[in-house]
């Protein structure tokens, strides 16, 4: 009897952590969708969570953004430099995997290890003469630089991953397809890449998030407010008025996290999947 | 089949086999153009005076004179962002390790719990966080609004250079729920045999997570101990975004030199020979990381294909 006790209270102990811990982690989160609701003098006045009136007022008037350009444009703009990069990137990493993980060519071995080198190449080292070769290319101020590396395979943690994927499918499948006289580009797409499908959709919700979340690249390549994605009109936002005016930065900031918890949510199963199988084969 | 292999590769290789370079030539191209090309005129620039639109001037070791003996702010943000490295990639490892182990036995609702405590995760390096993380730590603040409430004194969290860059670094650490993830993924996968072994033999808890869990899932931690330091050497957005480098610097992390020199006062030579130094330093570690790994790291298979 005593022990059953003991085990209650020990699991209603494990739980009560566990909502701790939650409650630490997603306030903040919370906390910010309120605040949009909330004035200055209320954010920084009192300590409760939820605003003295929903009121959208601090939507409509961050919305209008720098007044030439609004969300609208801004919104836009992430969404023309994200949508085209994730496909790009899942489309060249698949190509990529599928040559280093079906096929049995020279000089392999090292082609393999330079890619895996790269997965440790830090961005600082390369962004200025890259900064010069696009400039030269007339890319800067655009998003080609974001395509064009993603069509070229520039961000070899997808390919790897995909390469480790790859490797979890049989080759008889391959080897079949080839008895049977189908090409390679065939077997590939018809009877692979159907496979791959949880894989794929892994890799492009990640890129999706890195280069949504991404401010480095997007600070460097695009310097006209016209072309800003969100993250950069964000951090415009701050430097706006002599008094920022925190309900309004936190709409449009919270806004801007929006979609990402959405797509969060609608594709979850692929976020912790992905992140379990692709690390634990590291 | 795999006979069939074999012989294919002492005879050399099939013209099926030449297809591959069709298939890996985007890689091929990028990593030519856009990644080795890159690499090695970093390399080259941080040895000339160079700014955009001009040609290279060579001089030499200059800059990594300059930097090493005269910019007294290089050493200050090479201090800084080691720093945040010793803190943030500890502070996240740690964390993430602790929970998994804590959540990895018989709860209810595993999955709920895993997705939400993954959530901040979603907002490496975004802008929107790093303001609201911004807000939360003013001096009116959410954070010290707290610490009145509670009649704790309130701390000045983004104006005093002893807490700057620690509130920069508690942004990281909140986002440890992919590594937790990760963890709790690899626990799953210790045998239980090992587990019930350890039992039968009279090892106490404590003994068993030393030297059974630890052991069993370092390869995980490898991963991601490497990962982190690479990407925590390279911090610019937080810094940028929060403290935009102040109070006097404390938070004026390698990164936002970088990009100050290049790319504000376009000495692209320059911040060229402090990318090297960044480039230097994951170098150096990762291969002290790896030298050491045979010694504490426990792979299953060796991981050829």
């Amino acid at each position: 009897m005593k022990k059953m006790k003991n085990t209650k209270l020990k699991k209603f102990i494990d739980y009560l952590v566990i909502v701790i811990i939650g409650v630490i982690l997603l306030y903040p989160i919370f906390w910010m969708f309120f605040a949009t609701f909330k004035s200055n003098e209320e954010i920084y006045s009192s300590i409760k969570l939820f605003p003295k009136s929903f009121d959208l007022k601090y939507y409509i008037a961050g919305w209008k953004g720098t007044g030439k350009f609004t969300y609208t444009q801004f919104f836009l703009n992430t969404f023309i430099m994200v949508v085209p990069t994730t496909i790009l990137t899942v489309a060249s990493a698949a190509l990529v995997a599928y040559g280093f993980a079906r096929f049995h060519f020279p000089c392999k071995k090292l082609l393999f290890g330079l890619l895996i080198a790269t997965l440790m190449l830090p961005n600082a080292v390369i962004i200025i003469p890259r900064y010069t070769l696009y400039n030269k290319f007339g890319w800067v101020n655009s998003y080609v630089p974001f395509y064009a590396q993603a069509a070229l395979a520039c961000n070899p943690f997808f390919t790897y991953m995909l390469i480790q994927f790859f490797r979890g499918l049989p080759k008889e499948l391959d080897e079949s397809a080839h008895v049977d006289g189908c090409g390679t580009f065939r077997t590939f797409v018809q009877i692979l890449l159907p496979l791959m499908k949880p894989a794929l959709f892994s890799a492009g919700v990640f890129q999706f998030l890195w280069t949504y979340n991404d401010y480095f690249n997007s600070l460097i390549f695009i310097n006209s407010v016209k072309k800003y994605p969100i993250s950069l009109a964000l951090r415009m936002s701050l430097d706006a008025e002599s008094v920022v005016q925190w309900g309004q930065v936190m709409a449009m900031s919270f806004l801007a996290v929006l979609p990402v918890i959405l797509l969060f949510f609608a594709a979850q199963k692929y976020f912790v999947e992905g992140i379990a199988t692709s690390g634990l084969k590291g | 089949m795999r006979s069939a292999k074999s012989a294919v590769k002492k005879s050399g290789y099939t013209k099926r086999d030449y297809q591959a370079f069709i298939y890996i030539a985007p890689w091929l191209i990028g990593f030519a153009i856009l990644q080795l090309y890159p690499f090695l005129m970093s390399l080259f620039y941080s040895f000339n005076e160079y700014t955009i639109g001009a040609v290279p001037e060579w001089v030499g070791l200059k800059n990594y004179i300059k930097l090493f003996t005269q910019d007294t702010e290089f050493w200050n943000s090479l201090k800084v962002t080691i720093v945040y490295t010793l803190y943030t990639v500890p502070g996240k490892l740690i964390m993430a390790l602790a929970v998994a182990v804590f959540l990895n036995r018989d709860i209810k609702g595993i999955n709920l719990i895993r997705t939400l405590y993954y959530i901040p995760s979603l907002f490496g390096g975004s802008v929107a966080i790093a303001i609201l993380w911004k807000l939360m730590f003013l001096e009116n603040g959410l954070v010290n609004s707290f610490l009145q409430a509670m009649s704790l004194p309130t701390i000045s969290f983004l104006g005093d250079t002893k807490y700057a860059l620690k509130t920069i670094c508690s942004l990281e650490i909140w986002q440890f729920g992919s590594s937790m993830v990760m963890f709790l993924a690899a626990l799953k996968q210790v045998p239980r045999s090992l587990y019930e072994a350890a039992e039968i033999d009279g090892a106490g808890k404590i003994r068993i997570f030393f030297t059974i869990t630890i052991p069993q899932i370092t390869s995980i931690i490898f991963f991601n101990l490497i990962m982190q330091i690479i990407q925590a050497l390279q911090n610019f957005t937080s810094a940028f975004v929060i403290t935009d480098g102040g109070p006097m610097k404390s938070t004026y992390v390698l990164g936002m030199k970088l990009y100050k020199e290049g790319f504000s006062y376009f000495k692209m030579g320059y911040a060229s020979s402090i990318s090297w130094v960044v480039f230097t330093i994951i170098l150096v570690v990762s291969l002290v990381l790896f030298r050491s790994s045979s010694a504490w790291v426990y792979y299953e298979d060796q991981g050829d294909f």
